[in-house]
């Protein structure tokens, strides 16, 4: 069963689109468009997924993923990068930061809304490994 | 004693080609010592390859002969050697067994059929490696284009994800399938101006802090920065083209060097067979005009509307005109490019379907006009006409060049009665969303 899902997006139509799919998928979405504030966001949220742009206004979505993996309260926070830039060193970047999945814009709906429920199947698998059961 | 070994390939050749050239030209072994400041007993061992030869004596001797060093050999052969070392030493990973790097000679001497195609192909990968690299790094390092593609790509995202739930969800909610509309167009519009941003990046005509990448763009940024106009070689003819290339910035690589050498030589070409002193005055009395100068040409349309574009300009903008050069061949991949204010030719791929100089190839021989209008909102007249490189057999398959000079129309008033065409860059940068002779670029559009 899908949890709860933060989108920290700049681009206000992107995320309309992929709030509206994500709720006809059975999330609670929310979101958020800047990326100075998005810890804060992540904080007062407490998202079961995130689904985190890579170039956002005030702070990358690289160096939010950071601070979230140095953060035992979200450490384990499954994080979805999305970026436009396809390239294999912003993936490489993301993944050895420790993002769970990686989408290029412009991704198909499909394959974003299967990302996403694949990487919560993973999260309460984790948990239940963790010892926290399933969420 | 030993058996005497035979010298390598190349210093057979370069005494052999020297000795070729005096004797066509009628010339005695003391005349052409004597140019070049050596005895004439010694030319004659370097004749029947008895003496190494390099550097400034080869270059004094040909001077001496008027030929261009490398047609000597010996630079040329030393440069196949190198070219040959350096296949063996990146080709053959994979391949399990090392290439005889020592056998260079000996597998030039025995095949140098092979060995010419080896080493043409080694260029030809180092050429491609090199644009490679220029590709993926200016798409890297150029900050502005990436943030632009950027843009675009998250438009693109936008419109994707949004179409696809308005085609999918066929029983959508009015409110939302409103929303979704409204959002659609805005992002059309946001597509729109970041399209025209990117055009504007490209037709950008400021020199760039990284410069040029390839060798082509090196011999261009070359041919630019003499205004495509070489007084040394209208004057001195092929003879100039070392010191040309002497003073040329990025001429270290040899395929730059190469290809640099091969542009100038046509250019030479050109102005031996249309001299500057009967050009330029010629043009200047017809205000530049190409129709009013195709006579000068003597059946050579192409030559005409390369020299125009080649004509001096002084500083103070006097003299000729700015203009734009275009040539592709039959397969429509520009071969050179001499960029206009105004007038954006793409660094990659090729140019606008509707440029004339596609058009002409559908057309040999005969010369075509019209007026484009470019989306920036210039307009430029365009002169374009297609012909054979050169001349083949009867049966043959004639290499097809086109060649197209453009030139901004600054009198509003000017009326050139040619058609007028609404035309661009390129399609992968053009604005014209709407034009019937826009190709797909990629999956995206």
């Amino acid at each position: 069963m899908p949890g709860r899902v933060l989108l920290v997006e700049d681009e206000t139509n992107i995320m309309e689109a992929i709030g509206f799919l994500l709720s006809r998928d059975g999330w609670a979405v929310n979101g958020h468009g800047n990326g100075a504030t998005a810890l804060e966001a992540i904080a007062r949220l407490a998202p079961d997924v995130l689904v985190l742009d890579m170039m956002l206004p005030g702070r990358s979505g690289l160096d939010i993923l950071r601070d979230l993996r140095a953060d035992p309260k979200t450490e384990h926070l499954p994080v979805l990068m999305l970026t436009a830039k396809g390239q294999i060193r912003d993936r490489d970047m993301a993944l050895a930061l420790g993002a769970n999945a990686f989408l290029t814009k412009p991704f198909a709906n499909a394959e974003l809304v299967e990302t996403l429920r694949s990487m919560a199947r993973t999260a309460n698998l984790d948990d239940v490994a963790r010892g926290g059961g399933a969420a | 004693m030993p058996p005497a070994v035979p010298p390598p390939r190349y210093l057979q050749r370069t005494g052999s080609r020297i000795r070729e050239r005096r004797l066509m030209q009628g010339l005695r072994q003391a005349d052409v010592a004597g140019r070049a400041g050596i005895s004439a007993s010694y030319l004659n061992l370097i004749e029947h390859n008895r003496r190494r030869i390099g550097g400034k004596l080869l270059i004094a001797i040909a001077r001496a002969l008027d030929v261009e060093p490398t047609l000597l050999s010996e630079g040329a052969d030393a440069t196949l050697a190198d070219v040959l070392f350096r296949a063996a030493q990146g080709g053959h990973v994979g391949t399990g067994t090392a290439p005889e790097v020592e056998m260079i000679d000996a597998l030039s001497g025995r095949f140098p059929g092979w060995t010419d195609l080896i080493a043409a192909q080694q260029k030809r990968i180092t050429g491609l490696e090199a644009l490679v690299d220029a590709l993926r790094d200016r798409l890297s390092h150029d900050p502005v284009l990436a943030e632009t593609m950027h843009e675009v790509l998250s438009t693109v995202a936008a419109i994707r994800s949004t179409a696809d739930i308005l085609v999918r969800e066929p029983n959508l909610e009015a409110p939302w399938r409103t929303r979704f509309h409204r959002n659609l167009h805005e992002e059309a519009e946001r597509l729109s101006i970041r399209a025209t941003a990117m055009l504007a990046h490209f037709e950008d005509a400021t020199p760039r802090g990284d410069g040029p990448a390839t060798p082509l763009e090196t011999v261009e940024a070359m041919f630019d920065a003499a205004g495509h106009h070489f007084p040394a070689i209208e004057t001195g003819g092929k003879a100039a083209i070392l010191r040309v290339l002497e003073r040329a910035a990025g001429m270290e690589d040899s395929v730059t060097r190469d290809l640099a050498a091969q542009m100038l030589t046509a250019y030479a070409q050109d102005a031996a067979r249309l001299p500057l002193a009967e050009i330029m005055p010629a043009a200047a009395a017809v205000d530049f005009a190409p129709e009013r100068l195709l006579h000068m040409g003597q059946g050579d349309a192409a030559l005409v509307l390369r020299r125009l574009a080649s004509l001096p300009r002084a500083p103070d903008g006097s003299g000729a005109p700015e203009v734009g050069l275009a040539i592709c061949d039959g397969s429509g991949a520009l071969l050179f490019r001499r960029r206009v204010a105004g007038f954006a030719i793409p660094r990659f791929g090729a140019g606008c379907p509707l440029w004339p100089l596609y058009g002409a190839l559908n057309r040999p021989g005969q010369p075509i006009v019209a007026v484009l209008d470019m989306p920036g909102g210039g307009q430029f007249q365009a002169w374009s006409v297609s012909q054979p490189a050169e001349l083949v057999g009867f049966g043959a398959t004639p290499v097809m060049r086109a060649t197209m000079l453009v030139r901004a129309i600054d009198d509003p008033a000017h009326d050139p009665a040619a058609p007028t065409i609404a035309a661009g860059p390129g399609c992968q940068v053009c604005a014209r969303t709407a034009c019937t002779a826009r190709r797909m670029i990629g999956p995206g559009g």
